[in-house]
């Protein structure tokens, strides 16, 4: 049996849901040698900012029970060698690109979308609201619904209308669904969820920090439950908002928990360190868990998990009932 | 249309495999695991590493372990060899591997190391489990008629790995050890001039830990001998999505750059890397905080060009000189 597993970014139509996490795939050149990009839903890039990066001091990397933490900085090229480089060789592999991109200011997120308003081939905007606001005293945008709706106006405004714009959410919130509300009014297509929760380790050798930059962002399964209750709050009170789930996801079953959630297309992240070819098993895995549960169609089971009675699949054949 | 199965068809995973282990034997202190790979085996060059997955797929480990590739064999239709030292839960669970489990590894990955044209005289320069990949190395240097010498240097002598080989296989085979429990008491980097001097070396390969490249890399630069250091570097991923394995390198244009050693590496020209600085951002390097780039031309067809104009760099600023 074949499963339709087609969704949809906003107004964009997908073959598939599953897509890999921005910072956990570059800008998916490295990953090819592993897998097809092409036939994922969709690669969201490494958020990119206006200019190159050098991102924090090493050691980068701690791993943690089911998890790990990370403290890259958002090292990268900057946003012209991205146009000039990244953005050609995803396209030229026929591969979607959901471009993630970052900013320390409103201005510089306005910029950075301005600048992919230029280029053609972007099917959407993923935005990282999760950095610090260097005019707020290093205030995170995301943890601030003003500030979160201040960036995703100003996306939204210098992008071309038919890009959809989702917002990257922050789970170090005590109401995400004012932040999803805020960023939601302020003009967001869509919405992703959840970026790594902010971490700590210290080794118990040398009685310091583990991370040079002393804290970083948990990811991997430890998280799942977060985004599972995330995605799960945020759906019942936007049914209507589409929503990039991600958390932790390393199987198929792991994709449809998100699903059931209320997401309509699964980021897959720091499973790829632990599987370069993760992303294309968990499709193949959801593929094989819809049809094993009579599931025809992806689409049904959005957000199933919210409507008590409802059963998807097998509404034609009445012996069942 | 749908995406059925047949659309969803196995990835080309030309790199990751799953190999059925053929031998797991303790080396003095260290491990070593045989594990059949022709698709790795086939493809290796000298310098190049796998990254294993641990635990198993119940695992709570996530990361991936790398390690350098130290034998290949023909056997049963190619199988590689690695070595490593039990240092936590992953290494451990390693270790306890047995004939017929199963492990997922990737490779071969990174960039190996480059070998000369000419017959020169190579010295290989290895600390700890460090000299693991040397010894495919030095297979490969003397087909071609380079000559090869070793130095091996560890804490005490169950920690120097391959010392036999390297005294049976190599012109000359210099060995120290910090308790003197083997060869010269000391640190490789004791002896390295006298061994540079007898063995008339041309060229140093060298793998161990940062501090001992660092002071191989310095005093091969008072001779003015090339060196190529094999890094070991913590990495989660090993195939350069995770950004976590960095290190500052100056580029041939001499401009620093935060740079990769999954992919760019692990093997480096000594004196290009900033040992100083590793651990670090330097000021000076590609988009450190205070970075500015220069103006963008404002040129219509410019996508890009502010990075090729900040990454030009003048010639006079000539690599690893002066710092």
């Amino acid at each position: 049996m074949a499963v339709d597993l087609r969704t949809r970014l906003a107004h964009v139509e997908l073959p598939n849901p599953i897509l890999t996490a921005s910072g956990c795939a570059g800008s998916g050149r490295e990953l090819a040698q592993f897998l097809d990009v092409a036939k994922l839903g969709g690669i969201v890039t490494k958020s990119v900012m206006v200019a190159p990066r050098a991102g924090r001091p090493t050691p980068r990397m701690a791993e943690t029970p089911s998890g790990m933490l990370n403290s890259i900085g958002l090292q990268g090229p900057g946003i012209d060698a991205f146009l000039q480089r990244d953005l050609p060789w995803l396209l030229s592999r026929g591969a979607r690109a959901v471009v993630s991109i970052a900013g320390g200011t409103v201005d510089e997120f306005a910029e950075l979308a301005g600048r992919l308003s230029g280029a053609s081939g972007v099917t959407a905007v993923e935005v990282n609201i999760s950095c610090p606001n260097v005019e707020d005293r290093g205030q995170v945008f995301a943890c601030d619904p003003e500030a979160a709706a201040a960036v995703i106006e100003a996306v939204r405004g210098r992008l071309r209308y038919d890009v959809p714009v989702f917002a990257k959410l922050s789970p170090d919130v005590t109401d995400i669904v004012s932040v999803a509300g805020a960023c939601v009014a302020a003009g967001a297509d869509g919405l992703s969820m959840i970026n790594t929760l902010l971490g700590m380790a210290i080794d118990t050798q040398t009685m310091r920090p583990l991370l040079a930059g002393l804290t970083g962002g948990l990811s991997g399964p430890a998280i799942r439950p977060i985004a599972v209750r995330c995605i799960w709050q945020v759906h019942e009170a936007f049914p209507d908002v589409p929503i990039i789930g991600m958390g932790g996801v390393s199987t198929g079953a792991d994709a449809l928990e998100l699903i059931l959630a209320g997401a309509a297309m699964v980021s897959v992240g720091t499973a790829i360190f632990n599987d370069p070819s993760a992303c294309i098993r968990i499709l193949r895995e959801l593929d094989d868990e819809l049809a094993t549960r009579g599931i025809d169609r992806l689409a049904d089971v959005i957000g199933l998990a919210h409507e008590p009675g409802r059963m998807p699949g097998r509404r034609l054949s009445g012996n069942v009932i | 249309m749908t995406a059925g199965h047949s659309e969803l068809g196995a990835a080309p995973g030309q790199k990751q495999f799953r190999g059925t282990v053929l031998t797991v034997r303790r080396v003095d202190a260290y491990y070593a695991m045989t594990v059949i790979a022709p698709g790795i085996a086939a493809r290796f060059r000298p310098g190049q590493f796998v990254a294993v997955a641990v635990g198993g797929p119940e695992s709570s480990m996530l990361l991936r372990r790398a390690f350098s590739i130290h034998d290949v064999r023909p056997d049963p239709g190619g199988a590689v060899e690695f070595v490593f030292a039990v240092v936590g839960p992953g290494t451990r669970w390693l270790a306890e591997r047995r004939t017929r489990d199963v492990v997922d590894l990737a490779g071969p990955l990174g960039r190996p190391f480059p070998v000369p044209r000419d017959p020169v005289s190579c010295l290989l320069v290895g600390g700890g489990y460090g000299s693991a990949p040397l010894f495919p190395l030095a297979e490969r240097l003397r087909e071609r008629d380079c000559g090869v010498d070793f130095l091996l240097g560890a804490a005490s002598a169950d920690r120097v790995f391959g010392a036999l080989t390297a005294r049976r296989t190599g012109r000359t085979a210099t060995i120290t050890t910090e308790d003197g429990s083997m060869g010269a008491r000391g640190v490789v980097t004791d002896v390295l001039s006298q061994v540079i001097h007898e063995a008339r070396t041309d060229v140093i390969y060298a793998c161990g830990p940062m501090a001992m490249l660092r002071h191989v890399t310095a005093m091969a630069r008072r001779y003015d001998i090339p060196v190529q250091a094999l890094v070991e570097e913590s990495m989660a991923c090993g195939i350069g999505v995770c950004m976590t394995c960095v290190l500052p390198v100056i580029g041939e244009d001499g401009v620093t750059r935060m740079v990769r050693s999954c992919v760019d590496g692990p093997v480096f020209r000594g004196d290009l890397v900033r040992w100083d600085d590793i651990g670090t951002i330097p000021f000076d390097a590609l988009g450190a905080p205070g970075w500015k780039p220069r103006p963008r031309p404002r040129t219509r067809a410019g996508a890009g060009a502010g990075r090729a104009a900040a990454e030009r760099s003048p010639k006079a600023g000539r690599p690893g000189h002066g710092r």
